[in-house]
């Protein structure tokens, strides 16, 4: 399951940089929900971004996809700021989230042509055809997505989030409603997909077997800063834990024994 | 801005109306009742009435024309409900849509669905009622197109408005028309009007087609300057509600509002 791609280093060149975040910052009132976080994701590379409930992560994401302005720092898609031009920023960015379902009161194809059009996707009626195939959704074509079951509704919601082959896909917690069979066949097509395309992912969960299995680099967020990053594989013994769950608890419960200021 | 992108807007309404009979029903069945109520009061008023005044162009145009302007704005507001409804303003404009697009959108879906309206009303008014917007001669043109763009302009100013006060704001959208219509002459020349209220008479565009309209009929001389600075106007309120609703996205950006749509706060 696990890519074999290769983990973006400081100072790698700007074409194998999809996703590139500096000092980010984020303020509601006179709380910081996002304090100066800065992080890339490269190319073929899946960057888990863990944390506690209101940790900012859902925060992140939402500055990236442009629908909150961060109130300092840079979000460059693949070089692009999002700041001086957002659509073409999101042209090759996309997303799937549990809390965004698609609307109920289309069918599945309609849901897929109408955003495939807001993409400008070539090839659309192919296109749409390969994704059914590939997410197993050809038998709901014609199905009002607000009658599918959760398990459904996240793989259309991923076909959606394939639509324009992505160079940065956003995965907010994409496995969250589903039982563990469907959401090991949901990493699995996941992971298909974006090694056809080159795509790099930012992937929230709070699955911590999942981001052991999927992903190349973790970055744990506490109280809006990055406290740890590295391989979700190597990382908790370095800390002295056993497990990446462990590592987990004790950045939410205790963040200032792992090096919080 | 792109087309393809815009016309995912319209096909996304398309798809929506085509699919469900409490949308398509709207669309024709109130103005088609409101046509034959007032039809048959302008017929009432002309059996009653000594002076041998036709009402018919007079009441049932104005009805006419002012259930356009109605079915324009909410051909609009309509359009974005739809996004409010379903939620889904962070899949809408979490993509490379920009507002330029998604207003143009939301314009090409009312003139369709605004057209049918038109078409129902004119089809009954005429062939039921007999009125004749021959009468109104070539002044028809810039008559419709002045409350076409205040139907617009009302529109996007409704939906801004929901999107900054959040989904509940609905319902003071819906009665924003009949708050105008007392103050624009639609049945009743301005000058009937208290002072203050001409002024603000002054400023609506279109209580210079109602006022034109009036003027037609009773053959008396129709003024091209009034009729032209309803248009301008008409224009400078479209292009500041296009102003508002960038100003209240932008605002909702900012503060986390579009993000956080259900909570209807940014705070």
């Amino acid at each position: 399951m696990r890519s074999t791609s290769t983990t973006a280093a400081p100072g790698d060149p700007v074409q194998s940089t999809v996703l590139s975040v500096a000092q980010l910052r984020k303020s509601y009132g006179g709380t910081a929900a996002v304090d100066g976080v800065s992080f890339s994701v490269g190319r073929n590379e899946i960057v888990g971004l863990v944390g506690p409930n209101g940790a900012g992560k859902t925060t992140i994401i939402n500055m990236i996809l442009g629908v909150l302005e961060p109130g300092s720092g840079t979000i460059r898609v693949g070089g692009v700021d999002i700041a001086a031009d957002r659509s073409r920023a999101l042209q090759n960015t996309n997303f799937a989230a549990v809390y965004a379902p698609l609307p109920g009161n289309l069918t599945v194809v309609q849901n897929l042509r109408v955003f495939g059009l807001i993409y400008g996707v070539a090839g659309l009626r192919a296109r749409i055809d390969a994704l059914l195939a590939q997410f197993e959704l050809d038998r709901f074509r014609n199905v009002k997505c607000g009658v599918l079951s959760s398990g459904e509704q996240t793989r259309v919601g991923l076909a959606k989030a394939m639509l324009n082959r992505p160079r940065l896909l956003l995965l907010d917690e994409p496995t969250a409603s589903l039982d563990p069979a469907a959401a090991r066949d949901i990493r699995a097509r996941i992971h298909d997909s974006v090694a056809q395309a080159s795509t790099g992912i930012l992937w929230t969960s709070h699955n911590m077997y999942e981001v052991q299995e999927v992903c190349d680099r973790v970055l744990f967020l506490s109280r809006g800063r990055i406290l740890l990053q590295g391989n979700p594989r190597t990382l908790p013994g370095e800390h002295g834990k056993e497990s990446l769950e462990e590592l987990f608890v004790t950045v939410a419960r205790e963040p200032l024994s792992l090096g919080e200021r | 801005m792109s087309l393809t992108r815009t016309l995912a807007v319209v096909l996304r309404q398309a798809y929506l109306i085509r699919g469900s009979f409490s949308r398509m029903f709207p669309l024709f069945a109130w103005v088609a009742i409101d046509m034959v109520l007032w039809g048959f009061i302008t017929r009432y008023l002309n059996s009653v009435s000594a002076s041998g005044f036709n009402f018919v162009p007079v009441l049932l145009g104005a009805v006419l024309l002012w259930d356009f302007l109605v079915r324009v704005m909410q051909g609009v507001t309509m359009a974005f409900f739809e996004d409010v409804w379903s939620r889904n303003f962070l899949n809408i404009f979490a993509t490379p849509l920009t507002i330029a697009d998604y207003l143009g959108g939301l314009i090409l879906s009312s003139i369709a669905t605004s057209a049918v309206g038109l078409a129902i009303m004119l089809a009954l008014a005429t062939t039921v009622f007999g009125l004749s917007f021959l009468s109104y001669g070539i002044m028809l043109v810039p008559y419709l197109t002045i409350l076409f763009l205040s139907g617009i302009a009302l529109g996007i100013v409704g939906s801004a408005a929901v999107l900054r006060m959040g989904p509940a704001a609905e319902w003071f959208i819906w009665p924003l028309p009949a708050l105008i219509s007392p103050f624009a002459g639609v049945f009743y020349p301005i000058e009937t009007l208290p002072t203050w209220m001409q002024y603000v008479s002054a400023m609506l565009p279109p209580s210079y087609v109602f006022e034109g309209m009036r003027a037609v009929v009773e053959g008396g001389p129709v003024s091209l300057e009034a009729a032209l600075w309803g248009g301008c106007l008409a224009v400078i309120y479209l292009l500041a509600a296009c102003w508002f609703f960038t100003r209240t996205y932008r605002y909702a950006v900012r503060t986390g509002l579009l993000a956080r749509y259900s909570a209807e706060s940014a705070a």
